[in-house]
């Protein structure tokens, strides 16, 4: 079947779909926007976060054809041309990327969280962060990196 | 494999009454686990996501109407001073990413013993809306469940919406697991104060084949508390209320433990929940979180 989503503002269109495979597989395989990663397929590790219509969301969990029509914003829709978000950036300057198989994910939940909540406290930092797993970091700079992506928007607003 | 995209309700009861091996999928996070593991290749999936009415909560003869395929995450931000315990079950589901799609709906449409909604919709007496093109009936969810991971659905038939009275009382929820998101209940307690029905409602999680209210504990509560004069309860009391939540359970050992440690969870959970909960109407002030 055929498949129509908008992707990081662009209309895109993927056909020959399975109706039962993944906006994951749709996106990675078929539109060859590999920042979402692959790693359970079961919703367990957050690696293929996306925003879905402004929502995120595990996309081995989204049946492609459900995405249609649809509005998906992924880890390469962040930045702003060659201006990375400032989420990322924190990222990059904290030193929270190790192996970086979790960070497309991490990205996109964090970035969520300080769209819905200027001033996060460390608990919801947490649980916001809770469906994310990384094998690498031990969380800690994760933490500095959403920390320090705070003080930077409220430095700028 | 099909996949069809019903606009309306109208149009997905007519879908699955002519497909009845198609699968519905609401927020995917059961189904599509099944899929992309290779556990089920259906002949079709019925996809519920554009229809406006299963995506929609409101009041219908007093009570709350929840629609299949409202998302946990809404449920807690929309609905949690009128379905606390509703909403303390949906808390404890999965992660962020989790709750924002998955359903009670597909909780039930699942109904797996471990179904996190399951106790706070049993404590509620919660109904079930079920339709085909046969029309519509509601059940208990009390007599929701059939067996490990069956329900009464016919096979043209979706489930629209759970209906729970708005509480009257304290409500509470709890988990056992071994952390704090996702996590799949080793067992789980729901519990209701219904002060205006002077009875208190209590459901079990991962504790049977299927999630089941505690009959035996809701009627020795009932005898023992004092609703025009409330007064704290006694240890004893309590215990007793716990000894019998764990009689109600038939559990089983498996990864995630034991039949033995499972019901001596749920005594603690139980009695703990009583005393939170009967503290709370004590006080006539509310506890926002177990
Ligand atoms: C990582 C992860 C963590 C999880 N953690 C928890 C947890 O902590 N607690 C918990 O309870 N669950 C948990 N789950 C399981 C799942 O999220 C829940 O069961 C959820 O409520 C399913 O809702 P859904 O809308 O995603 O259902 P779907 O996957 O869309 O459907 C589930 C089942 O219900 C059927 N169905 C769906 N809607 C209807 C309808 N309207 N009428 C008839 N049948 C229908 C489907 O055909 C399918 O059989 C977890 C799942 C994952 C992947
Ligand atoms: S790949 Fe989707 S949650 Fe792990
Ligand atoms: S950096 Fe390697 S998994 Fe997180």
């Amino acid at each position: 079947m055929r498949v129509n989503v908008t992707v990081n503002g662009k209309q895109r269109t993927a056909d020959d779909v399975w109706p039962g495979e993944s906006l994951l597989y749709v996106l990675r395989e078929r539109l060859g926007l590999a920042g979402s990663k692959n790693a359970c397929e079961q919703g367990e590790c957050g690696s293929c976060t996306v925003y879905l219509d402004g929502v995120p969301a595990c996309s081995c969990l989204v049946a492609a054809g459900q995405a249609e029509g649809g509005d998906v914003r992924t880890v390469e829709g962040l930045a702003d041309g060659d201006r990375l978000d400032s989420v990322q950036q924190s990222f990059l300057d904290t030193g929270a990327v190790q192996c970086g198989f979790c960070t497309p994910g991490l990205l996109v939940a964090a970035h969520d969280l300080i769209e819905r909540n200027p001033a996060p406290s460390d608990p919801q930092i947490r649980e916001a962060l809770a469906g994310n797993l990384c094998r690498c970091t031990g969380y800690e700079k994760i933490m500095d990196a959403v920390r320090l992506a705070v003080e930077r928007k409220q430095a700028t607003t | 494999m099909d996949f069809f995209r019903p606009d309306s309700l109208a149009e997905a009861l007519a879908a699955k009454a002519e497909h009845a091996d198609a699968v519905p999928i609401a927020g995917g996070t059961d189904v599509m686990v099944e899929l992309n593991f290779d556990h089920r290749r259906p002949a079709a999936l019925l996809d519920l996501g554009r229809i406006v009415e299963l995506h929609e909560h409101g009041r219908q003869d007093g009570k709350v109407r929840i629609g299949a395929a409202v998302p946990y995450a809404r449920i807690i931000d929309e609905l949690g001073r009128e379905l606390p315990g509703l909403a303390m079950a949906a808390r404890t589901v999965g992660s962020p990413q989790i709750r924002n799609r998955g359903s009670v709906g597909g909780n039930l449409g699942a109904a797996s013993p471990a179904g996190d909604s399951h106790p706070a919709l049993l404590a509620a007496n919660a109904e079930v809306e079920i339709a085909s093109i046969r029309g519509t009936r509601m059940v208990p969810v009390k007599d929701f469940y059939t067996g490990v991971k069956r329900n009464v659905l016919a096979p043209d038939e979706l489930i629209t919406a759970v209906h729970i009275a708005p509480a009257t009382g304290a409500q509470q929820f709890s988990k056992v697991g071994t952390r704090n998101a996702m996590v799949i209940a080793v067992c789980a307690f729901g519990l209701a104060l219904h002060p205006d029905q002077k009875r208190v409602g209590t459901g079990l999680g991962s504790a049977a084949p299927t999630p089941r209210p505690a009959t035996k504990a809701e009627e020795f509560i009932a005898t023992e508390l004092d609703w025009e004069s409330p007064k704290p309860l006694a240890d004893s009391v309590l215990r007793r209320f716990g000894a019998l939540v764990a009689e109600a359970a038939s559990p089983i050992d498996d990864v995630r433990g034991s039949a033995a440690y499972r019901r001596h969870a749920l005594a603690v959970l139980a009695r703990r929940t009583l005393g939170w909960a009967w503290s709370e109407h004590l006080g006539g002030g509310r506890r926002a979180c177990a």
